[in-house]
């Protein structure tokens, strides 16, 4: 069966005809596995790394129950040593990152640039079963024999290789890393190419929603990034299989090598990760603030600027080597801390003046920028070689990037709330989800900050016992406390989907919304819209339902103070 | 297609800076090489834009006064459903299983590769212009 791609109809007054025809092909579980449909492979994606996020997160709530009391003996020393790799794997690998760019940027990307689907709509679907088995394939290591990989999930070499680290479970890792890599890599060819080649009339780069610029710098980090992690992952496997000595000094190997791969893939990968959050902050936070966002080409250069130099900072992970250039990585390290204060400054800048609605997405928006700022601020300490010898390897480390990944958590939830409900046609409860608001930002602050003052003090990570010291104890009791605040936040949400189930439709536009996915139906029917507004700004929508506020185009100086201070609501355009 | 060409070159641009720079200060080679490998994946695709751009009318998304009506037309044609990723998603678990139980797992796994590879050739092909 083929689909022949029409664009939408103009839109020439509100009596368009709506009769595109619906698309009949196959139902149920036929239908979740030929769709090449992005919305449903979104959705698809969506789920199973939400899902993701509640196994990581029960693997979390074992670890902190066992760091609880000092000589806890709730799981074995291997037992811990799985959990902890497996949390950070299944959080990063399969959470994160799939959920920003295979779920909600997938859903959202081509429906805001007015697109029909993705550029390579099978290529899409091949992403979701690569990520999907690749999921079950890591997994799967807790059920043989000698238990899931247990060498953290940086799996640093020689820890790695074949003698020390045997099993399975091992090499189950590296499958499964093998292929929701792949998969990274296809999602990240496809939103390239559908944001250079699929713009609806009019959809000048510079009118793209940030949301979706985010997503086009994701894409081209993954295509840069992702390959080399491949290759490492190939060189590991021939090292512990084929007898190569890639990673071994015994055969003239290199094993600091793994640490430059790895890290080369992973530190852009942490803005493959944050970028997608950053633009789904910056969607939320005008439109419920009723103003345009705050320095639209200032944001588009932060995040250029922060893709540009996260190539350059890897080795900041590697300080205590001993064998990196340190002014090298500490001064490109320092410097992205300039493009993201840049966009923390436009955040508080569109929230300025503005008439702030505070729903929930609003607030785990907010609750976003508040967080992320921590681990922001944390990470510039980092940044500087003296302070990493004292900290590198400690509590600092795992609580200035749980500031940042729970920040994540908590843009991904805003998200959820202000896209849901243009995905599946209904609202969520906003006084349940104001509940997990509150829990889940105050939880991740009770969780973090006495893990930093654990790493001041000294107390390593990934061990699962630690001596009495009625301070440390102390500590220690009060993150596991945050832990549980986090954990009943995830099931308030959960509760919240059950119970905002086709409960309240949502309408095509419930936030009086500014670009074009609002525009089309909630659901929006097979290839997005019937019909399509004149893109005349960075704000389609918003200009054609408010024709008396329209935003001014870029390099139109006239009233230009109307714009800045917020021209969404009347008589108050000081 | 200017400002596409644009970015990717900047960012080329950008990376072979720092490359130059880091190359000659650390002498360490694994990131030089990455490094320059990033450099090539700005320029690759930038200069190719580049070219096309300066070849190509102006695209109706490239033109701030552009209507919806010059959109009109076929996008593309694709198809509604396919097996064919599931099938070739199946594969590729089953050739990645070969690495960790016994490389017998080869025989389905590149059995299914082979059958997605032709079977969504031939859906292609009858789709028309994909
Ligand atoms: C429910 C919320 C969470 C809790 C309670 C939690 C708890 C923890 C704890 C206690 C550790 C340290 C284990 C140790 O060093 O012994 C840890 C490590 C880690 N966590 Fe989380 N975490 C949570 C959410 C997340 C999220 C959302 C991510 C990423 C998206 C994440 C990524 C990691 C990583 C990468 C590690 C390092 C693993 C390693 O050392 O190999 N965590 N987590
Ligand atoms: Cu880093």
């Amino acid at each position: 069966m083929t689909d022949v791609l029409q664009p939408p109809i103009t839109i020439a007054g509100d009596d368009q005809p709506q009769g595109h025809d619906e698309h009949h092909g196959p139902t149920g579980i036929l239908k979740w596995m030929t769709t090449t449909d992005h919305k449903i492979i979104g959705l698809s994606y969506t789920v199973t790394s939400v899902l993701m996020l509640v196994i990581g997160g029960l693997f979390a709530e074992i670890i902190r129950f066992q760091l609880t009391a000092p000589n806890n003996s709730l799981v074995s020393l291997a037992q811990y040593n799985e959990l902890f790799t497996m949390h950070g794997s299944v959080m990063i690998y399969l959470f994160a990152g799939p959920f920003a760019f295979g779920g909600l940027a997938n859903i959202i990307v081509p429906i805001q640039i007015g697109a029909p689907d993705m550029a390579f709509p099978r290529l899409n679907a091949l992403s979701y079963w690569l990520y999907l088995t690749g999921a079950i394939t890591m997994l799967a290591g807790f059920f043989t024999a000698g238990g899931a990989a247990n060498f953290g999930w940086v799996a640093y070499a020689p820890l790695s290789n074949s003698i020390n680290t045997p099993g399975t479970g091992a090499d189950l890792w590296i499958g499964g890393l093998l292929l929701t890599g792949f998969s990274a890599i296809f999602t990240g060819v496809n939103l390239t190419a559908t944001i250079f080649y699929l713009r609806a009339p009019g959809m000048t780069m510079f009118r793209m929603p940030i949301f979706t610029w985010n997503m086009l710098v994701t894409g081209i980090l993954i295509l840069l990034a992702f390959p080399v992690l491949t290759a490492g992952l190939v060189m590991l496997y021939c090292d512990r299989h084929f007898g190569t000595h890639i990673f071994s000094v015994s055969g003239g190997g290199v094993p600091v090598l793994w640490q430059h791969i790895f890290w080369f893939w992973g530190h852009p990968e942490v803005y493959i990760l944050a970028l997608p959050f950053f633009g789904m902050a910056t969607e939320i936070i005008p439109v419920f603030s009723r103003k345009p966002v705050f320095g639209y080409k200032g944001m588009v250069f932060a995040t250029l600027s922060i893709a540009a130099l996260s190539l350059g900072v890897w080795a900041h992970h590697m300080f205590t080597t001993g064998v990196v250039l340190l002014p090298f990585f500490s001064i490109m390290s320092l410097l992205i801390a300039v493009p993201t204060g840049i966009k923390i400054f436009n955040w508080i800048g569109t929230m300025w003046r503005g008439q702030i609605w505070f729903s929930t997405a609003m607030l785990m928006a907010i609750g976003f920028v508040v967080t992320f700022l921590i681990g922001g601020l944390t990470g510039i300490y980092l940044a500087s070689p003296p302070l990493d010898f004292f900290t590198h390897d400690t509590y600092f480390v795992v609580a200035h990037f749980h500031s940042v990944v729970m920040a994540l958590v908590l843009g991904g939830m805003g998200g959820l709330y202000y896209w849901g409900p243009k995905i599946t046609g209904y609202l969520l409860n906003e006084r349940l989800g104001k509940i997990q608001f509150w829990f889940l930002f105050l939880g991740t602050q009770v969780f973090t900050f006495p893990q930093y003052l654990l790493g001041l003090r000294g107390m390593p990570r990934r061990v699962p016992i630690y001596p009495h010291d009625p301070e440390w104890k102390m500590l220690n009791e009060w993150s596991t406390v945050g832990a549980v605040m986090i954990g009943i936040s995830t099931i308030v949400f959960v509760v919240n989907v059950g119970v905002s189930w086709k409960k309240h439709p949502a309408g095509d536009n419930p936030w009086d919304g500014h670009t074009l996915e609002w525009f089309t139906t909630s659901p929006p029917p097979h290839h997005n819209f019937y019909r399509l507004p004149q893109i005349r700004s960075e704000r389609p929508t918003w200009d054609y339902h408010h024709p008396e506020h329209r935003s001014l185009g870029h390099g139109t100086h006239a009233d230009e103070m109307h714009s800045l201070v917020g021209d969404g609501f009347e008589g108050h355009t000081s | 297609m200017k400002v596409e060409a644009k970015l990717l070159l900047g960012l080329g641009l950008f990376f072979g800076l720092m490359c130059a720079v880091y190359w000659n200060w650390s002498l360490e080679n694994a990131g030089g090489v990455m490094m320059f490998a990033g450099m090539l994946l700005g320029f690759l695709p930038g200069a190719y834009f580049y070219w096309w751009s300066r070849r190509m009318p102006v695209r109706p998304e490239d033109d701030p006064y552009a209507t919806q009506a010059q959109g009109a037309g076929v996008v593309g044609s694709f198809p509604g459903t396919s097996i064919w990723p599931f099938v070739l998603g199946m594969g590729a678990f089953f050739v990645v299983l070969a690495l960790v139980f016994g490389i017998w797992f080869l025989v389905p796994g590149l059995a299914l590769v082979t059958w997605a590879a032709l079977g969504g050739t031939a859906e292609g092909r009858r789709g028309g212009h994909v």
